[in-house]
């Protein structure tokens, strides 16, 4: 009955192509594409109608290795990408995959304007707390403190909290988890590419070569273990301090409620057009107060 | 409207590029507002969405560019406007349209720079940046347009010109253009030439997305027609993957200069008064002509052998309409609304054949007539 993983995978690399990736060892972008193509298959989508777009990082490198309709594009403006080709063929199923500094750094306020939008697209962020690619520099979420090469004394910045910022943003889907609970990530994707509307998944993951090492945090299995440690279920959190929750990492579904598609919506604003009338909206001019802090 | 269907209209050049956009089968806009360009945006945030297009406003400018390069990719004609500002923060992406050719048309309704500059009067300072504004060698194809008629006329040719050869074109348009009305007659829907992309006629599994091609311009398909193709901003071997193999960068740089050098006949538009038995020659572009052209047109009535060679085309520059003039003609005056940018390059093509002046205004207003033939009187 199960089907082995390697015979999963092996349908949707480009074989032969593309490899070796360009991955070190114990990074855990390889452990998030795995679950991203394992989760794809077991919704049964066409090759045909994928598109796995990406920015700039070791992370965004992932859409080379893959047999679909690949995209990588600027740094920070895969969202902004996505969003055209999102528009132009809403049946497509577009999977953007980003990094943190890419996502939050350089890309943060696509970010936050395509959770605004809520088109029906996934965004899929890997954070490993560091600008990787480029040899470790601190990134819009390592934490206070923890040591990059361009902040030696300790980074003094405030980390985002992704799939926090994600939700207060307005994405109708924001959930988190990390590479040790790759059977959760799995799940998680999955509901996010069936969830209708703008949906993120943060996947916490390590970088041992440049996050791990610089700040002791041991080798890759160290690191996975650590998340393991840390990691607190959203609904377990839910009843704990502040203080309690300090320092550790609340995976699962963070909010995930329906709200009007933006390609269904504007298709609604077209044939409006084409009859020359306006749009009737639930919401009126006056409404200006948002409601949606209480939502969250 | 009349018997051909062609139709009359009052018109600004903001709105007859909305008119061109969309007789060319335009179906996606993303933009940011900025004047002097933003009626491009308010009327095409009218006509798309009634054709079953689209209209985004976008977050910023970069964004803006993005989603239409993802439309294009999708298979939609896409295209955005803006002005200074926003045209500086566009820039990288039109190097990754250029590299990883994608077409679609980018209007760039010139005010005056740098920075916030004169908002919002009139300049022509963006021709150099619309040349090399993104980093890296890379050809660029760049119109620009001197009435109303010809804003539609060159919206139209722009997106031509980038479905044919899978470019980024530019349309730079000064604020005069932009903002003034004329009487116009538009032709008739069925009289606009529209062209299209090359689809791939290979299978799938043959399809190469950069392959060398006899015009250099290779088929493309589109996202979810099958072909699962992979684009990068890196430099790419003929399938689109990562390559820094010598052989690869190197075929892969000289067919994007390649497919546009072919096309120089067909791209690189210009028009003249006078040019068979001129002596002094003024050269221009954009509202800049149509002053020139009067001050021309006053000389030669009082029998000076001046002429006007107009600029359609600024990139690539129209080298060969030089050549045509430059053993019959002693003097060259440029006119133009920036420091000498055009200047500079009909220096270089002119390579000492003929005396090259410039009559140049950067104080925010446009260059009137009876300048240009004081400027002319002061040389015959």
């Amino acid at each position: 009955m199960d089907v082995p993983n390697r015979e999963i995978i092996g349908r949707y690399l480009r074989h032969a192509k593309r490899f070796p990736h360009i991955w070190c060892p114990g990074c855990g972008n390889g452990i998030v594409l795995g679950c991203l193509l394992r989760a794809i298959d077991a919704l049964g989508w066409n090759k045909d109608d994928v598109v796995l777009v990406s920015g700039i990082g070791c992370s965004s490198r992932a859409p080379v290795y893959v047999d679909f309709n690949t995209l990588h594009t600027a740094h920070g403006r895969a969202l902004a990408f996505a969003t055209g080709i999102q528009m132009v063929r809403p049946k497509l199923h577009v999977v953007v995959i980003m990094g943190d500094g890419d996502a939050v750094g350089i890309g943060g306020n696509h970010f936050i304007h395509a959770c605004r939008r809520n088109i029906d697209m996934t965004a899929v962020v890997i954070n490993n707390f560091i600008y990787g690619m480029t040899g470790g520099q601190q990134s819009p979420t390592t934490p206070q403190g923890a040591l990059s090469s361009t902040s030696v004394y300790g980074t003094l910045d405030q980390p985002f909290d992704i799939a926090g910022l994600a939700a207060s943003a307005g994405a109708t889907f924001s959930a988190r988890s990390t590479t040790y609970h790759v059977k959760e990530l799995e799940k998680l994707l999955k509901a996010a590419f069936r969830h209708k509307g703008f949906s993120v998944v943060e996947a916490i993951a390590a970088c041992p070569t440049t996050y791990g090492r610089r700040n002791r945090q041991g080798g890759a299995v160290d690191m996975m273990k650590w998340q393991k440690k840390v990691a607190v279920s959203a609904k377990r959190a839910a009843g704990m301090t502040p203080e309690e929750l300090h320092g550790r990492i609340v995976t699962g579904v963070l909010v995930d409620r329906d709200a009007p598609e933006y390609t269904e919506e504007y298709d609604r604003i077209r044939r409006a057009a084409a009859e020359g009338k306006r749009v009737a909206f639930r919401s009126q001019p006056g409404d200006v107060t948002s409601t949606r802090a209480k939502e969250y | 409207m009349s018997a051909e269907g062609s139709r009359e209209a009052l018109l600004q050049g903001n709105e007859a590029v909305v008119e061109g956009a969309v007789a060319v089968g335009c179906s996606f806009y993303a933009g940011y507002p900025i004047t002097p360009s933003t009626e491009v945006a308010e009327g095409l945030a009218a006509r798309l969405p009634a054709t079953g297009g689209t209209f985004l406003q976008m977050e910023d400018e970069i964004a803006s560019i993005a989603a239409c390069l993802g439309a294009s990719l999708a298979g939609a004609k896409a295209m955005t406007a803006t002005s200074g500002p926003g045209f500086s923060l566009m820039q990288e992406l039109v190097g990754y349209a250029a590299i990883a050719e994608i077409p679609f048309v980018l209007v760039n309704v010139m005010r005056y720079g740098p920075s916030t500059g004169l908002p919002t009067s009139p300049s022509q300072g963006d021709v150099m940046q619309a040349r090399w504004g993104t980093h890296g060698d890379h050809p660029i194809i760049v119109l620009t347009a001197s009435s109303v008629r010809e804003a539609f006329d060159m919206t139209v040719k722009s997106f031509n010109l980038a479905e044919k050869y899978r470019s980024p074109v530019i349309l730079l348009l000064d604020e005069v253009v932009g903002h003034m009305r004329e009487k116009v007659k538009l032709p008739a829907p069925e009289a606009v030439e529209r062209l299209e992309r090359i689809h791939p006629s290979t299978p799938p599994e043959w399809y190469a997305p950069y392959e060398e091609t006899n015009t250099g311009v290779p088929p493309m398909a589109a996202f979810g027609d099958g072909y699962r193709f992979h684009v990068t901003g890196l430099v790419h071997d003929r399938m689109g993957f990562p390559t820094q193999k010598k052989s690869e960068i190197v075929q892969g740089t000289n067919r994007l200069y390649r497919k546009i050098e072919r096309g120089f006949r067909e791209i690189c538009m210009t028009d003249g008064v006078g040019l068979e038995d001129a002596r002094t020659v003024v050269v221009a572009y954009g509202s800049v002509a149509r002053s020139a052209q009067q001050a021309v047109e006053e000389m030669r009535d009082q029998g000076k052998p001046v002429g006007l060679l107009r600029l359609r085309t600024l990139w690539p520059f129209p080298r060969a309409a030089f050549e045509r003039i430059l053993d019959g003609v002693d003097d060259i005056l440029v006119c133009e609304l920036n420091r000498g940018q055009v200047y500079r390059e009909v220096l270089r093509v002119s390579r000492g054949r003929c005396e090259v002046h410039k009559h140049t205004r950067t104080d925010g207003e446009m260059i009137t007539p009876a300048e240009i033939v004081r400027a002319l009187r002061e040389r015959i």
